[in-house]
Parts: structure tokens; C-alpha cells; sequence
């Protein structure tokens, strides 16, 4: 059977082009890839290569047509045996766009093929915009810690170091590296004795090359490994960024669920102190926004340890961020054999009945500090500690802001696209009916962290804005 | 033979010697090979080449037709090296490539219907349709990716190495790029990390001359891409990737390097790309005649297919029945990847999370 030459797509955007040159005449003979005519794109002058070997039997479109849409059959090939009488009967071919009206399978594939090339600012059918719902996932509650249990006041530094060492006793594919996790027991003496314990297998000291030892951490855990990757701080990370995101996040679904990357990428995020605008930022809502990843940011050393503990566990990949400042606070830690809390789950810090605050990782720390002031003044303050920002439990602060009718938040982070602009929009998508007041954002001031020990104070956030907030939200 | 432990002048030497060859320039084919293939490997690579050689022009044909969106870049001229490395390796080994990922993926045996298919958007492709051609991967047949980002699949792929190193195994890392991603930052960091650690991994640069349509010798300072290992003693061997015999013995010897504890190596196979960049690449930065003359000189299964001839190993009807044998496959997996239907809606939640 004689083979149709349609006119071909050649770009992602291509409809329609100009068949500018035919460079085989009706009688020549051609082998695949063999160039066959010019067509100008909307994007550049291309060359039509033949597909398969034959005669050309006809051309069915003048050189020199505009406009000609693709999929228009342009000429037809005669095959070994063929005569070009068969053709006598053939037309001058009408553009043959796909049908998307019919129901066999075959037109539907062309509909879908025709469908890629509509512009974007087409409106969509009907029908593409039935996007099925978002699935809920059902979280488990935090372990019951049983009465009696010993509570051990932990550093979060501690916390976190036995938080690892726990999952490498128990799993033999966790390891640790990073720069300076080994020999120099870590930079913030995070990985302090891990060394000594599991030797230099596991604890794996890296050359300062984040992009590099985050692709080849990403690589370990798509292999079946299970990598916890030490950023020195999370500032270095945005060099590990693409790794971080493009890689690890995004494989699962681009496998279609075949194989992904059970990694966590953790260290130190957020301001310090007195080190300036390139080691002092918050990337919680930076990471809060990518679909497969999960987001943790504790605050206290018992969630510290249990989230940490879950995030190795867990089968996706985890950003958990720390903050320099927190490492040195102590808190209460049960002392149980296997502390494990649920990566998603929100904290309920203080229960309270005038005013909702939710916040988390350091920013728990201005929030602490202006319920006790605020308590004096007789406002009753619910404490949220979000401890997971990605999946974040909005049904907790739905369910405190449904109490109380107003919300406040607080974080260190850049105020615009924070994580708190993201609860207050959520929150009045929800909960609108429930609110009494505007939900006010607290976050650091939109400037680069300036040195000065002075401007530094000011351009983060602090109890008294906190304080002033909640009393504005209740009209005090 | 020996491996050079550097790639020196002396190292260089000793390689010339086996059955790899070495160039005075890049791009210098002069065809010359001292191994020589028996009938069952030539038969083999021919089928092999011919299946990802028709695969791709089908490919190319379908997107014509709208059938496959976005980007699409093609592998053919560069067949043989993906057959020849794929004939060298075992059970076990990795690979892990870029976008121009369809021949590697044929190679590694996943099926030209499930690879289609995903080039198609449907349900039936390798990842459900939601990869696309960039994005497709294989833990069966030990097929790392489809990589998008150019350079990336270099430290991933010392990650799979690392992971051998890890568990002990005598399994070997084969991560492919480009000449373009050979100029990225991350490609170094991960020299440098795989020689530090002896990481079992062959780094195989496939130089095809172009980066789009930036030639090498407009974007890079060497560019002898073997030697790009020498600060980190990389040991680095130069093979015509248009013959499927010398980059066999290349890869024969590499993956021996890695597999007894030398650490990593770097493979550059001069190759070529005969259409353009992706689908919508004029390649206009060449001319014609560069391009005709390695089709007709240097074509890698021409080369074979000669070969088989001239040897009686087959006759020109064996080879009609092969070929036919090979359209009959690539035209069920294009028929299958119109046919299949596209994914069902609720697939555009799920796969996000475990």
C-alpha cells in the first residue's frame, strides 16, 4: 500500500508552516533519511526526512504553500511493486486535523496528540477540567508515652545525634556523610561518636562539593541505600538545590512509581547569629512548596529525636531542618527504646481559648516567650507547633482556629510566599466563617540579614510584635 | 593488557594497542580495529542497532503526526554505543543516562512497546505516562534514567557506584553524557569523589560533537574529553563509538578496571548525532556534507551489516528477514502507543509519595 507524507510537527508549539521546498520530485527514488523537502516552522527552516524507502508517487502540495496544517497529507510514497497509476484516482489532500468528536481509540489518541499543541491560553474542554480530589491522608496520632516513663532533659543536639545512631543500629543501609560529619565529629557536633561507632563505611566524610555528594546521595538511596546527607547549613544547600528538587523529589512520579529516593537532606537552616545575609536564611517555604518532598522543622529535642527517627524511616525524601541556636536548648525526652512520632502531624504546644498561634522550628521560640506575657494580661493563647510543613496539618489549626476565631503566625523566614501567608490563606479558605479578626503574619523583614548587631535584631521578628499581633487580632 | 593509570602519552600508548583506538583529534574515524566480532556478535549487534535505528526514525515519524509532545531527541548514528557497552556488561550493572535516553533504554532490553508508549503519553509506558521521553526508568533491567538536567545523571549515577562500593557487590556504575555535560560542575565533583573512593563506575562521554548546536570546539577548552579525568587519575581511553567492536573492547576492559577495585574510568566514544539536537533543531551549525560523509562512511551499522556480508555470514535475504523482523516490532509498539489509552485521571495524584 502506497504510504502517506504528511506534513509533519517539528516543534512542541508547531500547528501550521509553510512548505517552502520540495527537494524530490514525483519519480525519485528515496531511502529513510534521505531529505525530502523544507518546511519553515514557527521556529526555524527544517528539513523533512523520509521515513521509509520508496518512490515518491505524488506530491500533493505545492513548494511555496502556506499555512499548511500539520498532519495534511502532502505526498505519497510508493513502495517495492508499486505504480504510480494507483494514485490517479488520489486528490489534492484536505488538512487533516485530528478528531477529537469520535469515540474509537484511535481517534482519541489523535485528540490527544492534537491536544498538546493547543496554545495555553486556550481554554481547556469541559471535560479536562474534571480534576479528580486530592487523596487524604489519614495520620497517626504521637505515640502514647506510657505513664510512669522516665523524662530525660536532652539537648537538641544530643537528640538528634541519638536519633541517628538509633536508626543505624537498627538499619544497616542508613548511613551519614557530609562535610565534616566524620573525624571532626561534625561541624555543629551533630554526628559526635558516630564515627567511633559505626566506622568509616557509614560515616562518610565528603570533599566540599554539596552538588556533587547530594546527587550521589540521591543516587545511593535509588539504589535501596538509605542516606542521610548533612548540609553544613541549609545555605549551602541551594547549591544541591537541583539534586534536591529535580532528582529526588520528582523520580518517584516520573517512574511512575517504580523507584524513588529514600534520603534525608538535613542540617542547620535559618539565621545564626551575626553572620550575615549568605548564612542566614530560612528555606522552609522554599522546600514547603516542591510535591514529593516532606518538610520537617522541630522545635523541641523529643520532636527533634521522633521526627528525626520517622524521616529515616521514611520512604520518601525529607528535608529536615534544623537551627544552629536550638542545638544547645534542652527539653524533656521520654526515655522509650524506639521514640518515634508521625512525620505530618501538628503539636498543640499550649491549649488555650481566645487567640490560635501556629508556629514552628525557632519561631517557637518568640511564640513561648509572648504567651507567658500575654497570659499576664488574661488572653489565653492556643499554641501550634506545625513541626511538619510539608504535609502540613491544616485540620489542627482549622480545628483551633473554629475555638478561638483568630489566628496568629510566627516564623523567621521572608514575609512574602511565607509558610504563615500560606496558613492565612488556607485558613480563610476553610475557616472563613470561624474568623473573628484578619489572620496576622509574622515572619522576618523582607531585607537580605543584615551584620550589624543592631539591624540584625530588627530584621527578625520578636516577642513584642508577637505580643502586639495577638492583641490586635482581639481587638486589645 | 594493561590499563593505563593515567591518561598520559604512555597510557594512551598502551590502549592504542588493544582494541580500542586512539585519535589525534577527535572526530579522526579511520576504522581501523584489531578485534574482530564472531558471526553471533555481529548478528547480534545488527539486530540490536537496527531495532533502536528503526525505533527512533518511528519515534521521529510519530511526533510528526502529534502522537508525542514536548521534547524528543533522537539517537540515531549513535547506536553502536550503547549495544557495544550493553554487550560488555552483566547482570547487575547500572546505567543511567540523559534525554537522549530511548537507545540506552532498547539496550538494556525494557520493551520498545512500554518505551513507545511513554513516548505516546499513554498508560502502558514505562512510567505510566508520566515520565515522557526525558523520564523513563527500569528497576528491572537496572535502568537508572532519563535525566533531564544536563550533568545530573553524572553524580546520581556515582550515587548507584556508591552504592555497589557499599554493599560490597562486584556490580558496575555505567553513566553516560554528553560532550555539553562534560563542561558541568557536578560531572568534576563526582571525578573527584568516585577516584577518592575507588567507586566502581565507567564515565562514558558520548561525543557526538555537538551540544545542541554548540561544537565542542567552541565550548571547550580540551577537547580530548579522556583526559578530563587526569586531575583525579581518571584513567581515560578514547574509542570509535562508530564501531560496535572497539567500544565492546573498551567497555570489556573498563568494567574489568572497576570491577577488580581500580576505581573509575572514563570512556569518550567518538560518535555522532545525524538529526538535529532534539525535534525541532535545524541544525543548521553543520553542513551537509559533514553530516552525509559519516552516514556513508561511518554509519555503525552499515559497518556490520558490510561486515556480515563479506564474511558469507549471511545473506542479503537473512538480513531482509531480519530487518523485517525489527519493523514488525517497532510498528506493534507504534501501534500499541496509538491504541493504549492515556492514564486515567486519578493517576495524576498518586506516585507523589510512598
Amino acid at each position: 500500500m502506497p504510504i502517506d507524507i504528511l506534513m509533519p510537527a517539528l516543534s512542541p508549539t508547531m500547528e501550521e508552516g509553510t512548505l517552502s521546498k520540495w527537494l524530490k520530485q514525483e519519480g525519485d527514488k528515496v531511502t529513510s533519511g534521505d531529505v525530502i523537502a523544507e518546511i519553515e516552522t514557527d521556529k526555524a527552516t527544517m528539513e523533512v526526512e523520509a521515513v521509509d524507502e520508496g518512490v515518491i508517487g505524488k506530491l500533493l502540495v505545492a513548494a511555496g504553500t502556506e499555512n499548511v496544517k500539520v498532519n495534511t497529507k502532502i505526498a505519497v510514497l510508493l513502495v517495492e511493486g508499486e505504480s504510480a497509476d494507483a494514485l490517479s484516482a488520489e486528490k489534492p489532500a484536505q488538512p487533516e486535523v485530528p478528531k477529537a468528536d469520535a469515540d474509537t481509540p484511535a481517534a482519541a489518541s489523535d485528540a490527544a496528540g492534537g491536544k498538546a499543541r493547543q496554545s495555553a491560553d486556550e481554554p481547556s474542554a469541559v471535560a479536562d477540567s474534571k480534576v479528580p480530589a486530592q487523596p487524604k491522608i489519614d495520620l497517626a496520632a504521637d505515640p502514647d508515652i506510657p505513664e510512669g516513663t522516665e523524662m530525660v532533659m536532652t539537648t537538641v543536639r544530643e537528640a538528634l545525634r541519638d536519633a541517628m545512631a538509633e536508626e543505624m543500629r537498627r538499619d544497616e543501609n542508613v548511613f551519614v556523610m557530609g562535610e565534616e560529619v566524620a573525624e571532626y565529629q561534625g561541624a555543629y557536633k551533630i554526628t559526635q561518636g558516630l564515627l567511633q561507632e559505626f566506622g568509616a563505611r557509614r560515616v562518610v566524610d565528603t570533599p566540599i562539593t554539596e552538588h556533587g555528594f547530594a546527587g550521589v546521595g540521591v543516587g545511593a538511596a535509588m539504589a535501596g541505600l538509605k542516606p542521610i546527607v548533612e548540609f553544613m547549613t541549609f545555605n549551602f544547600a541551594m547549591q544541591a538545590i537541583d539534586q534536591i528538587i529535580n532528582s529526588a523529589a520528582k523520580t518517584l512520579y516520573m517512574s511512575g512509581g517504580q523507584m524513588g529516593a529514600p534520603i534525608v537532606f538535613r542540617g542547620p537552616n535559618g539565621a545564626a547569629a551575626r553572620v550575615g545575609a549568605q548564612h542566614s536564611q530560612d528555606f522552609s517555604a522554599w522546600y514547603s512548596q516542591i510535591p514529593g518532598l516532606k518538610v520537617v522543622m522541630p522545635y523541641t529535642a523529643a520532636d527533634a529525636k521522633g521526627l528525626l527517627k520517622a524521616a529515616i524511616r521514611d520512604p520518601n525524601p525529607v528535608v529536615f531542618l534544623e537551627n544552629e541556636i536550638l542545638y544547645g536548648q534542652s527539653f524533656e525526652v521520654p526515655k522509650l527504646d524506639d521514640f518515634v512520632l508521625p512525620i505530618g502531624k501538628a503539636r498543640i504546644h499550649k491549649t488555650g481559648k481566645d487567640v490560635t498561634i501556629v508556629s514552628f522550628g525557632i519561631g517557637m521560640t518568640y511564640a513561648v516567650k509572648a504567651i507567658a506575657e500575654l497570659e499576664k494580661e488574661g488572653i489565653d493563647v492556643e499554641l501550634i507547633d506545625l513541626r511538619t510543613i510539608r504535609p502540613m496539618d491544616l485540620p489542627t489549626v482549622i480545628e483551633s482556629v473554629k475555638k478561638t476565631g483568630r489566628l496568629v503566625t510566627v516564623e523567621e523566614g521572608y514575609p512574602q510566599n511565607s509558610v504563615g501567608t500560606e496558613i492565612a490563606t488556607r485558613v480563610m479558605q476553610q475557616a472563613f466563617d470561624y474568623l473573628d479578626a484578619p489572620v496576622l503574619t509574622i515572619a522576618g523583614k523582607d531585607v537580605p540579614m543584615p551584620y550589624a548587631a543592631n539591624l540584625e535584631k530588627l530584621a527578625l521578628p520578636n516577642v513584642g510584635e508577637v505580643v502586639q499581633a495577638v492583641k490586635t487580632v482581639c481587638y486589645k | 593488557m594493561a590499563l593505563p593509570n593515567l591518561a598520559s602519552a604512555s597510557g594512551r600508548k598502551s590502549a592504542a594497542k588493544s582494541a580500542t583506538k586512539l585519535f589525534s583529534r577527535a572526530g579522526d574515524f579511520t576504522g581501523k580495529n584489531s578485534l574482530e566480532f564472531g558471526k553471533e556478535e555481529d548478528l547480534h549487534a545488527y539486530r540490536e542497532m537496527l531495532l533502536i535505528r528503526r525505533f527512533e526514525e518511528k519515534a521521529g515519524q510519530l511526533y510528526g503526526m502529534g502522537f508525542i509532545g514536548g521534547f524528543c531527541h533522537l539517537y540515531i548514528g549513535q547506536e553502536a554505543v550503547v549495544v557495544g557497552m550493553q554487550m560488555a556488561q552483566k547482570e547487575g550493572d547500572q546505567v543511567i543516562t540523559a534525554y537522549r535516553d530511548h537507545g540506552h533504554m532498547l539496550a538494556t532490553g525494557m520493551s520498545a512497546r512500554g518505551v513507545m508508549a511513554e513516548l505516546t503519553g499513554r498508560q502502558g509506558g514505562y512510567s505510566r505516562g508520566k515520565g515522557g521521553s526525558m523520564h523513563m526508568f527500569s528497576k528491572e533491567k537496572n535502568f537508572y534514567g532519563g535525566h533531564g538536567i544536563v550533568g545530573a545523571q553524572v553524580s546520581l549515577g556515582t550515587g548507584l557506584a556508591f552504592a555497589n562500593k557499599y554493599r560490597g557487590n562486584d556490580s558496575v556504575s555505567v553513566a553516560y553524557f554528553g560532550d555539553g555535560a562534560a563542561n558541568q560542575g557536578q560531572v568534576y565533583e563526582s571525578f573527584n569523589m568516585a577516584a577518592l573512593w575507588k567507586l566502581p563506575i565507567v564515565y562514558i562521554v558520548e561525543n557526538n560533537r555537538y551540544a545542541m548546536g554548540t561544537s565542542t570546539s567552541r565550548a571547550t577548552a580540551q577537547s580530548n574529553y579522556s583526559l578530563r579525568g587526569s586531575g583525579f587519575g581518571i584513567p581515560g581511553i578514547q574509542v570509535d563509538g562508530m564501531d560496535v567492536r572497539a567500544v565492546k573492547a573498551a567497555g570489556d576492559e573498563a568494567l574489568e578496571h572497576c570491577r577488580t577495585g581500580n576505581g573509575p574510568i572514563i570512556l569518550e566514544m567518538l560518535t555522532y548525532r545525524y538529526r538535529g539536537h532534539s525535534m525541532s533543531d535545524p541544525a543548521k551549525y553543520r553542513s551537509k556534507d559533514e553530516v552525509q560523509k559519516m552516514r556513508s562512511e561511518h554509519d555503525p551499522i552499515e559497518q556490520v551489516r558490510k561486515r556480515l556480508l563479506d564474511k558469507g555470514w549471511s545473506s542479503e535475504d537473512e538480513l531482509k528477514a531480519i530487518d523485517k523482523d525489527i519493523r514488525d516490532v517497532v510498528s506493534d509498539s507504534a501501534d500499541f502507543a496509538q491504541a493504549d489509552p492515556e492514564p486515567d485521571a486519578s493517576e495524576l495524584y498518586t506516585d507523589i509519595l510512598l
